[in-house]
């Protein structure tokens, strides 16, 4: 809850509801009902129903394919999970595509950070002409699949010479219309308009001001934004497996090939399934509370 | 000295005028680049004869789009593109509103159960894919295994159309459901308490406030979830992609969808201009759906809105005073 100013409303509302709750037993709705079993036996439904495919998938991945055939399913983890990580790796780029998705998510994550907060900072607090309706033409940009244009971007990329490199997948993503309509909301209500002011007065240039006031102020939110670039890229198939060859996968079209290549063999598969998720998993640890408070802020403003 | 400090003025001036473009710049270059030009060029190509290797050919017109048209596989993605978005935006929407309705109460650990829910969105879809189509998988998978012990007979989840487009349709929902709850949850948050004790007085009880004040409060909130789900969801690839082996949609097409068929007519057939017209066909469609989800919706908001304004005014009333 680090980046509380524009949730302050909603948080309020709340907290005081909750207050009143506690004063009254029988304050009704929303915040005040106080759950009683089968409100905490359907959320842990809804959890384990979340975690079991992942389970499920080191649970295969653990044992010899041959596991699958017989008459009843393992409950429990075999001892070939290491033996199978080995065949995996024998069989796609397992290492260059996890460091591909590292460069890839990270690449475009600091990118999309960087020139968002540029751009939504001059949207939020900078006076120029038509920056209304530039604003609107950007938001009105997220309503359209562009994704459909794959056929002349792939002719742009061999053009470049680009295909098969991963220039192709990272400068498509440098910056996105969500990016900076994210970062204009949050600066709106994140920066005392005074303090550029005073900047101005004090001769700062506007890269300067950009540079001191906006950028510290810019942080909760930028960090956000970090986190869900970083995910969409690293999540994103469709671009990165036609532009990208198999010798130079990111990780999703490696797991795609270790699928075309071993498909009778779940053990394999799901055993790089599973690989390919631990990274974001540990991710979530440290950072599913903020990914929480991020999806929340956004939709409340939304 | 005079002349330096007038310098100094007039290149600040153009710093406060211009520095604000030069910050917008890059999404707008980049957009045009890599967005705009694209989609555009699209309609330019699927006017063409066009190959993946040979480039350009003749100009043809129409030519494409009778052709792509005239293909039973064309309708059979179409269908099958619709079936497996119905399936999943429908539930999952429902579902969402209802787990947030749970997770806005006083849960003890309250951080830990909205992270539970959270947690397949960062599943990457392939894997989800890979997962479930084990699952799925006719001869040893779970779901038919499970099936077989309460004495239901076998499913042909890949053989047949439906069972298929519901397999695929649980790989989205797994992955989005605990995110839109998450969305869900921020707008119900935002509904005022007042509402609710206006209803309790005026005798509602849960499932009726739930049904009566949450559900309409959190209209906006499903217009934009079901919008946002319909430009991804029509364009669905990676989970039918990766559901067999072969990733072209079933043996006979069961659950190909629009962008696999695109796919195929560019990549594998190497017809660049068949592949445009299928992009521009459904381009139109997302559009021609996103206007209907916007005139339905609309409609539903004035059709009950007279229905409703004379409880809601009472709740109005309740709140002013």
């Amino acid at each position: 809850m680090t980046a509380s100013a524009p949730i302050a409303p909603v948080n309020a509302q709340a907290d005081s509801g909750r207050t009143l709750g506690r004063r009254r037993r029988s304050a009704p709705g929303g915040q005040n009902r106080r759950p009683g079993f089968i409100v905490y036996g359907c959320l842990a439904a809804v959890v384990v129903g979340g975690m079991f495919p992942l389970w499920w998938s080191f649970l295969i991945g653990s044992h010899h394919s041959t596991i699958l055939s017989q008459t009843s399913f393992p409950w429990w983890p075999g001892g070939n999970f290491l033996v199978n990580a080995a065949t995996v790796m024998d069989t796609i780029p397992f290492w260059r595509a996890t460091m591909n998705s590292i460069i890839v998510s990270t690449t475009t994550a600091f990118s999309v950070v960087f020139f968002s907060t540029l751009a939504g900072y001059a949207f939020a607090k900078l006076r120029f002409r038509g920056s209304g309706p530039l604003l609107v033409f950007v938001i009105a940009t997220m309503a359209v699949p562009t994704q459909l244009g794959v056929v002349p971007l792939y002719q742009v990329m061999a053009a470049l010479g680009w295909t098969g490199d991963l220039v192709a997948v990272i400068v498509p993503a440098l910056v996105t219309a969500f990016g900076v309509f994210w970062m204009t909301q949050y600066l709106r209500q994140a920066i005392p308009d005074e303090l550029i002011e005073a900047a101005t007065v004090d001769g700062c240039s506007m890269i300067r001001t950009f540079y001191h006031v906006c950028l510290p102020a810019a942080r909760p939110a930028a960090s956000m934004l970090f986190l869900f670039t970083f995910v969409l890229n690293w999540t994103n198939f469709f671009w990165p497996f036609i532009v990208l060859g198999p010798q130079n996968p990111t990780l999703p079209v490696a797991l795609q090939q270790l699928q075309a290549a071993h498909f009778v063999d779940y053990s394999l598969v799901l055993t790089g399934a599973t690989l390919a998720t631990v990274p974001l998993l540990i991710l979530f640890v440290f950072a599913g509370r903020q990914l929480v408070s991020g999806i929340m802020q956004g939709a409340v403003k939304a | 000295m005079a002349s330096r400090k007038h310098l100094r003025s007039r290149a600040s001036a153009w710093d406060r005028k211009y520095s604000p473009y030069l910050y917008i710049s890059p999404f707008f270059l980049l957009f045009a680049v890599v967005g705009l030009f694209p989609l555009v060029y699209t309609v330019w190509v699927a006017a063409h004869d066009w190959d993946l290797i040979m480039g350009q050919g003749e100009f043809v017109g129409f030519d494409n789009f009778a052709h792509v048209v005239g293909q039973r596989a064309f309708w059979i993605a179409l269908r099958n593109t619709l079936s497996i978005f119905i399936l999943s935006t429908g539930p999952q929407v429902v579902a969402a509103i209802i787990i947030a309705y749970m997770l806005d109460s006083h849960l003890r650990a309250r951080t830990f159960w909205r992270m539970g829910v959270l947690l397949p969105y960062v599943v990457t879809p392939v894997a989800v894919a890979l997962i479930f189509s084990n699952f799925f998988s006719q001869r040893f998978g779970l779901v038919n295994s499970v099936l077989d012990t309460i004495g239901i007979d076998a499913i042909g989840w890949q053989s047949e159309v439906l069972p298929s487009h519901l397999a695929i349709a649980s790989m989205v929902n797994f992955r989005w459901t605990g995110y839109n709850a998450l969305i869900f949850l921020a707008a119900m948050q935002a509904v005022p308490r007042d509402l609710y004790e206006q209803a309790e007085i005026d005798g509602a009880g849960k499932v009726r406030q739930f049904l009566s004040v949450t559900v309409p409060m959190l209209r906006p909130t499903i217009i934009f979830v079901v919008i946002t789900s319909t430009i991804g969801g029509l364009q669905i690839f990676d989970e039918p992609r990766l559901y067999d082996q072969y990733g072209r949609g079933g043996t006979d097409g069961q659950w190909q969808t629009m962008t696999i068929y695109l796919y195929e007519l560019g990549w594998t057939r190497s017809d660049f201009g068949l592949a445009s017209a299928v992009a521009v066909l459904l381009f139109l469609l997302i559009v021609a759906i996103g206007i209907i989800n916007f005139t339905i919706t609309r409609r539903i908001a004035t059709g009950d809105g007279r229905k409703k304004t004379a409880s809601r005014r009472r709740f109005a009333k309740g709140v002013r005073s």
